[in-house]
């Protein structure tokens, strides 16, 4: 009996096989599996995309064509081009576009909530932030579709209202919340010690702010912004409708552009398993798990910067 | 006992990868997957046969004639709609996995030219379709084309498009840009027959291609001229039928091999008098007369 239970610290009398013995266990192997099942997802999916495209990655695509034309022509009769150039700009312009929108946007939510707000209003803030992160991306999309476009339209005289603009506002509302809310976190893992010693030498609330709480809550924050970033990447939906899905190298903010995300979900229902332009849509998965990836690593890094420091 | 459990298990497979398959309740399923543009009259034509033959049922899913086809070519649908022909590439693989696709055509529809509704172009030419969609192509503006856009309008024409392995897609390349034609880019490619309609409403400076079946009356239907002077004509069944429209084009259905069985005889009902009545109340041209 006692070989089961060597190494354990076990109360008085659980230590028979009894029905609380086999719960124990029970419980511990499915946490485990709960544990370890992330890392199993992305091993699974890492290997079944680098399967499906690695070797074509690799070998056949021209990464010199890939990387600087902007000519995505994957099913012109006789030769097919690969040039992956227009999406990577239209992705990264969306993105930063996003991200000039949400970053005052999500700061200053985080700031309003964690310094200012104060008991009711608080807490029906967090509640408002976070059913702002819980709708669709494809209602975010819509909403793009048949209020932005015709607004832009209107607005600014353009022809068309499918823009990096379109897409870019839309992205910043999705991306603010969840960084609202990390943000709003770190700012709270601030010490209040910190704030008081800074009250009590005299400085006004606004300096506390932007002098003590800011400085210590950096790597949090910059955590926040990447993590945003990440997610505005990553998004799919809501891109492929709102910005006009155009194989384009943008001279302004009024120009449709086509997003690596989108690309893969347009194309790859219509391509035949194994062909070329297949391979190819694998080829963009590839490149965006490798961003989101550095992406996702750079924010680790800044949040245990922060706790390190602690 | 293993060998039995592998063998059901290979056999009910087989079963699924070639031809049609009797489910539990004694219902034969015919798979129908593919053309974006035939899906409504596929679904209509869907429904109407549950009543001619309630032991057979048909599951229709759109998602374009490339997934139709790549379905077809995986040997996982009974019958794939397309909007274009297979290509010989397309042939040649379904060969390698044992399916021998046979081309059935089950109507026509008229590729219209749609416009926004206050656009006052009053008609276009093949030549300067290829020149506003084609690669290299001179016309970027409708003052080229000799018409003033309503004041507020902008005058950029703005190319709807479809993604780039839509039938609609390879079909407009085809007939209008020529068969190894390249497509400008820069248009907005979107993802549905449906889609270019409603954009092109929303849009003052659009243009876009699309089946005539999605016609509403809050869009402009162009006449298409085949040239210069030879006369505009306007996009309906009757064109279509009579062949004096010039971007008609044939809707297919393929089956693995010649159809037999429960398959056959859906075929045959669609090509029948009241299956061709129903895909011409759709908005389509039937491929024969009756």
């Amino acid at each position: 009996m006692s070989e089961f239970n060597r190494g354990r610290r076990t109360v008085p009398g659980a230590d028979t096989l009894g029905s609380s013995w086999w719960w124990d266990r029970i419980a511990q192997g499915v946490v485990f599996l709960g544990g370890i099942s992330a890392i199993v997802f992305i091993v699974a999916i890492f290997i079944f995309v680098a399967q499906q495209g690695l070797g074509f990655a690799i070998f056949e695509l021209d990464k010199g064509v890939f990387l600087t034309s902007p000519e995505w022509r994957p099913t012109t009769e006789p030769e097919p081009v690969f040039g992956g150039l227009a999406l990577i700009v239209g992705t990264a312009s969306v993105t930063g576009l996003a991200m000039l929108v949400a970053v005052p946007f999500s700061l200053g939510a985080a700031i309003f909530i964690g310094e200012f707000a104060t008991g009711r209003a608080r807490e029906y803030l967090k509640v408002l932030v976070e059913l702002l992160a819980a709708i669709p991306s494809v209602v975010w999309g819509f909403i793009g579709l048949t209020v932005v476009n015709p607004l832009i339209i209107d607005l600014f005289n353009v022809p068309v209202g499918l823009t990096i603009l379109n897409a870019g506002v839309i992205l910043g509302l999705m991306a603010a919340p969840i960084m609202t809310t990390i943000a709003e976190d770190a700012l709270k893992a601030v010490p209040d010690s910190y704030r008081e010693a800074a009250e009590a030498l005299g400085a006004t609330r606004w300096q506390v702010i932007r002098q003590v709480v800011l400085p210590s809550a950096k790597n949090g924050l910059v955590a926040a912004i990447l993590l945003g970033v990440g997610r505005g990447f990553g998004e799919t939906m809501a891109v492929l409708m709102a910005s006009g899905h155009s194989v384009n190298l943008p001279t302004s903010p009024f120009d449709s552009v086509r997003a690596l995300t989108a690309t893969i979900a347009a194309e790859l229902g219509e391509t035949a398993r194994g062909s070329e332009h297949y391979k190819a849509l694998f080829s963009i998965g590839i490149l965006l798990f490798l961003v989101t990836f550095t992406i996702n690593l750079l924010a680790d890094v800044a949040v245990r910067g922060r706790r390190k420091r602690r | 006992m293993r060998t039995s459990t592998w063998a059901v298990v290979g056999l009910s497979f087989l079963a699924a990868a070639c031809g049609s398959n009797v489910n539990g309740s004694g219902r034969t399923l015919i798979q129908n997957k593919g053309s974006d543009t035939l899906v409504n009259v596929a679904q209509a034509w869907a429904e109407a046969y549950s009543t001619v033959d309630p032991s057979c049922a048909v599951a229709v899913s759109g998602g374009g004639s490339g997934t139709g086809i790549s379905s077809m070519i995986n040997g996982t649908v009974e019958l794939a709609n397309a909007s274009r022909k297979m290509k010989e590439r397309e042939f040649a693989a379904a060969r390698e996995n044992g399916v021998d696709p046979v081309e059935h055509i089950v109507g026509f529809d008229a590729l219209v030219v749609y416009l926004h509704h206050d656009n006052p172009l009053e008609s276009i030419t093949i030549q300067q379709l290829a020149e506003i969609y084609g690669d290299g192509g001179s016309i970027e503006r409708w003052s080229q084309l000799g018409v003033t856009m309503p004041a507020g309008t902008s005058d950029e024409i703005v190319r709807v498009s479809r993604q780039n392995n839509s039938g609609t897609y390879v079909y407009f390349r085809e007939a209008v840009l020529g068969k190894e034609g390249r497509y400008k880019l820069g248009s907005l490619d979107m993802h549905g027959s449906k889609d270019v309609v409603d954009l092109v409403e929303k849009t003052p400076g659009a243009i876009g291609y699309s089946g005539l079946a999605y016609a509403t009356e809050h869009v402009k239907l162009v006449p298409v001229s085949p040239g210069e002077g030879q006369g505009d004509v306007m996009p309906t069944v009757e064109s279509a039928v009579d062949g004096t429209y010039p971007i008609a084009r044939p809707l297919f259905m393929y089956t693995a091999g010649q159809p037999t069985g429960k398959v056959k005889e859906y075929l045959d009902w669609i090509l029948s008098d009241v299956g061709q009545r129903i895909i011409l109340e759709k908005g389509y041209a039937p491929a024969r007369h009756f």
